[in-house]
């Protein structure tokens, strides 16, 4: 099944477009060199010598630029229903598909949360009507996340949930988590966990180490975060249930997540591009806006943990874990502001100038992890072989640019790489087999 | 000096220049009439966020002995109170055009957002655990009249680190005057990473015989309930500076207020090896010399009406 017929978006003509002497990169299906990429009525017709003759098409010249499968986030805060003021579904996929993706993961910590079919039901409609590219969306497992009572996880999923996350909270009570996992032979869904002890959190703001010595701000230790996944990974390995585990921050997570695949746990992760790209040293900035969010920016240590993960497969994927907020709720003393940053339209240019051009990832791994979100949730990854629904991220590798420069899609400007100056960019996205996203200054060839 | 926002932005001769300051501002303690009018006319903003004593008197007296116009605000009763964000509080204060703003706040890096936000010379005053950097520059002024250098000297902060603002500042302070630092305390209020600030960690009292200093910290009965330490009476045990644990060429230290019977033994307190009082003599001066290298001194702040001598190493006015 396409992303557009799994997940909802706003019901548009197909894509009829040629990439002119693009230069495709697949590396799952297995597609490499320069063609010419036809698209006919939202689907891949056909990888063609370029120069062909093609009729009724609009031309796009994309010469020396790049094709790749589009990308997929399974973990975006939409903040719909209740916190418009920060995103909404149309600015949030907006914002997404000018990052290159195709398919977003709405989280559940809306207000009110998402726990009830109808909740459901009423964002699909919303999805339908707005959102620019494929959206899916969580429930809570707990009803309204208060880990008290399970919500009606069969009937959610009746509604078309993809799965269940209490997310922004951890689920506190093993008994709970075990029901969850138990219903879910019933129902099917995965089930995210945002993993941390409160306890052990406490009022932290920052990771528990020198910098936060030196700041003199409550630190949140690292095992904080994987003494719940070895928890939990040992009650998916007992019920036979399949997790996915939120936001990896720490080495000892890696190495908990390392072992319970070793062990045969059905589990997978995501790590975020700020993760993978910031350390706590970050943090001496006491600029909430750009490094303030849970789980916090982690060590030097912690990050390459984090890298390597990424590289040998234990972290499947890569997850924004997209966050916006009001500028009010971020300009005030660290310790105070909320929590989370922004990062859809900014994911693969971050971790390309950050870790592929100085030789750290191959580019071909990270289009297999900008991707590999999708798995974890049932969906069909994006793909350029011919036949596949049009998921395509058209970019341009030299372009250099500074983040926020020209503003946000999003409604937020809470990006954690403001202003930072990047090589590499979005120019075009195609998604569900539509035009979802075209940059302002990318002029167009006629068409034909 | 622009803002003084934390002693980690200051470099050791800044901070010299500052204790020199303090030294002329000494000698005008002495004398009958003791205002100068070095900031006729400018205005001092005191805004507390935080209850203080010591801290808000010394910086609005220090404040009124240059001759400066004072506004001093509390949180409490105020518009802070009725919950006006600490960006709105500094667009309603910039009416008055402040020349500096005096800021205590329960939050680490509130000063230096305010620096962001206003036209105004920024005295950190106390934020949240992070620094409290004029209690640095004070109790340097006082140990320095104690011994010719810090160079060398063995310095020991005793007590509940942590949740220490002082300790933070006065461990940054005394390394950079050439002291060696070692921090003391039971584990959980021992930051974890705290020696890669270059100082040592000592779980017990057992070498405190090494120190020339003792800094001791006020210790809070509420990190009993949180299982800090099991017990005030376990930690008094333990951490307790008192008369056998104090040698008597030992300078002794605490920021104040004390808990009496807790971090110090009664006697210690009022021994002749405590510094306690002069710390808070200290303080007034060197406030005084704070808002003195900000507002007036320094080639590129603007003079100050009365054409104060910009480089005048002994700012010795008239009565005002």
């Amino acid at each position: 099944m396409s992303l557009a017929e799994t997940l909802d978006m706003r019901p548009g003509e197909g894509a009829n477009l040629v990439l002119r002497g693009a230069t495709v990169l697949d590396p799952v299906a297995g597609v490499e060199g320069v063609h010419d990429v036809v698209v006919r009525d939202g689907e891949i017709a056909e990888l063609a010598t370029p120069g062909a003759d093609l009729d009724g098409l609009e031309e796009i010249d994309a010469e020396g630029l790049h094709a790749f499968p589009a990308f997929f986030d399974p973990h975006v805060h939409l903040r719909t229903p209740g916190q418009e003021h920060k995103e909404d579904i149309e600015t949030g996929s907006r914002s997404a598909a000018a990052g290159g993706y195709c398919g977003i993961v709405a989280m559940a910590n809306t207000e009110p949360p998402v726990s009830t079919p109808a909740d459901v039901e009423a964002l699909r409609e919303a999805a339908r009507e707005g959102a620019s590219i494929p959206t899916g969306f969580l429930a809570t497992v707990t009803r309204g996340m208060e880990g008290e009572e399970l919500t009606e996880m069969a009937a959610i999923r009746g509604a078309g949930a993809l799965g269940f996350s209490d997310d922004g909270l951890p689920i506190r009570s093993a008994r709970m988590l075990r029901r969850a996992l138990q219903y879910q032979r019933l129902c099917g869904g995965t089930i995210a966990l945002h993993e941390e002890d409160p306890e052990l959190s406490g009022d932290g703001v920052m990771h528990e180490g020198p910098v936060s010595a030196a700041l003199g701000l409550a630190g949140i230790p690292s095992v904080s975060e994987s003494t719940m996944i070895a928890r939990d990974a040992a009650l998916a390995r007992y019920e036979e249930a399949r997790i996915h585990v939120q936001h990896l921050s720490a080495a000892e997570s890696v190495e908990a997540v390392r072992a319970a695949k070793a062990a045969g746990v059905q589990i997978s992760c995501e790590a975020s591009p700020h993760h993978l790209c910031l350390s706590d040293e970050a943090v001496r900035s006491l600029d909430p806006r750009r490094h303030k969010m849970n789980p916090p920016l982690r060590s030097e240590a912690d990050r390459q943990a984090l890298i390597e993960g990424l590289r040998e497969g234990t972290i499947d994927c890569v997850a924004t874990d997209h966050a916006p907020h009001a500028a009010e709720e971020k300009e005030v003393p660290f310790e105070q502001a909320a929590m989370g940053v922004t990062g859809l339209e900014t994911a693969f240019a971050t971790l390309h100038t950050e870790l592929v051009l100085p030789g750290t990832l191959d580019l071909a791994l990270l289009l297999e992890r900008m991707a590999g979100g999708a798995a974890p949730f049932g969906i069909e990854r994006p793909s350029l072989a011919p036949g596949s629904e049009a998921n395509i991220a058209l970019c341009d590798l030299g372009a250099e640019w500074t983040v926020g420069e020209e503003g946000y899609e999003s409604r937020s400007e809470n990006s954690w790489c403001a202003g930072r100056k990047l090589t590499g960019r979005v120019l075009m996205t195609l998604a569900g087999g539509q035009v979802a996203y075209r940059l302002r200054s990318f002029s167009l060839g006629v068409a034909a | 000096m622009r803002h003084l926002l934390a002693i980690e932005d200051l470099e050791r001769t800044e901070i010299e220049a500052v204790l020199d300051r303090a030294e002329s501002f000494a000698e005008v303690g002495r004398r009958d009439i003791k205002k100068v009018p070095t900031l006729r006319g400018r205005t001092v903003v005191s805004l507390f966020y935080e209850s203080s004593t010591r801290t808000s008197a010394s910086f609005e007296l220090a404040a009124k002995r240059l001759s400066a116009d004072l506004v001093s605000l509390k949180a409490a009763g105020s518009s802070v109170d009725k919950g006006e964000s600490l960006k709105d509080t500094c667009a309603t204060l910039s009416a008055y055009d402040p020349a500096a703003i005096v800021i205590r706040h329960p939050y680490a890096g509130a000063a230096q957002l305010v620096a962001g936000w206003s036209e105004a010379a920024v005295v950190n005053a106390g934020d949240g655990k992070h620094e409290h950097p004029s209690q640095a520059l004070l109790d340097l002024f006082t140990l320095r009249r104690r011994l010719d250098s810090l160079d060398g000297a063995k310095i020991w902060i005793v007590g509940d680190v942590l949740h220490s603002r002082v300790a933070r500042s006065n461990l940054i302070a005394f390394k950079a005057m050439g002291a060696e630092v070692t921090v003391c305390g039971p584990p959980a209020l021992i930051p974890r990473g705290i020696e890669q600030l270059g100082c040592t960690v000592e779980l017990s009292l057992d070498r405190l015989g090494k120190a020339d200093v003792v800094y001791a910290l006020r210790l809070q009965q509420e990190r009993m309930r949180e299982s800090f330490v099991p017990s005030l009476r376990e930690y008094a045990t333990h951490f307790q500076i008192d008369s056998r644990r104090l040698g008597p060429r030992q300078l002794l230290m605490h920021p104040g207020p004390v808990n009496r019977g807790v971090e110090l033994s009664g006697e210690v307190i009022d021994s002749p090896q405590s510094l306690m009082t002069e710390q808070v003599a200290s303080g007034l001066v060197v406030r005084m010399a704070i808002l003195y290298e900000l507002l007036a001194a320094g080639p590129e702040r603007p003079s100050s009406t009365e054409g104060e001598p910009a480089q005048d190493p002994t700012p010795i006015g008239q009565p005002a």
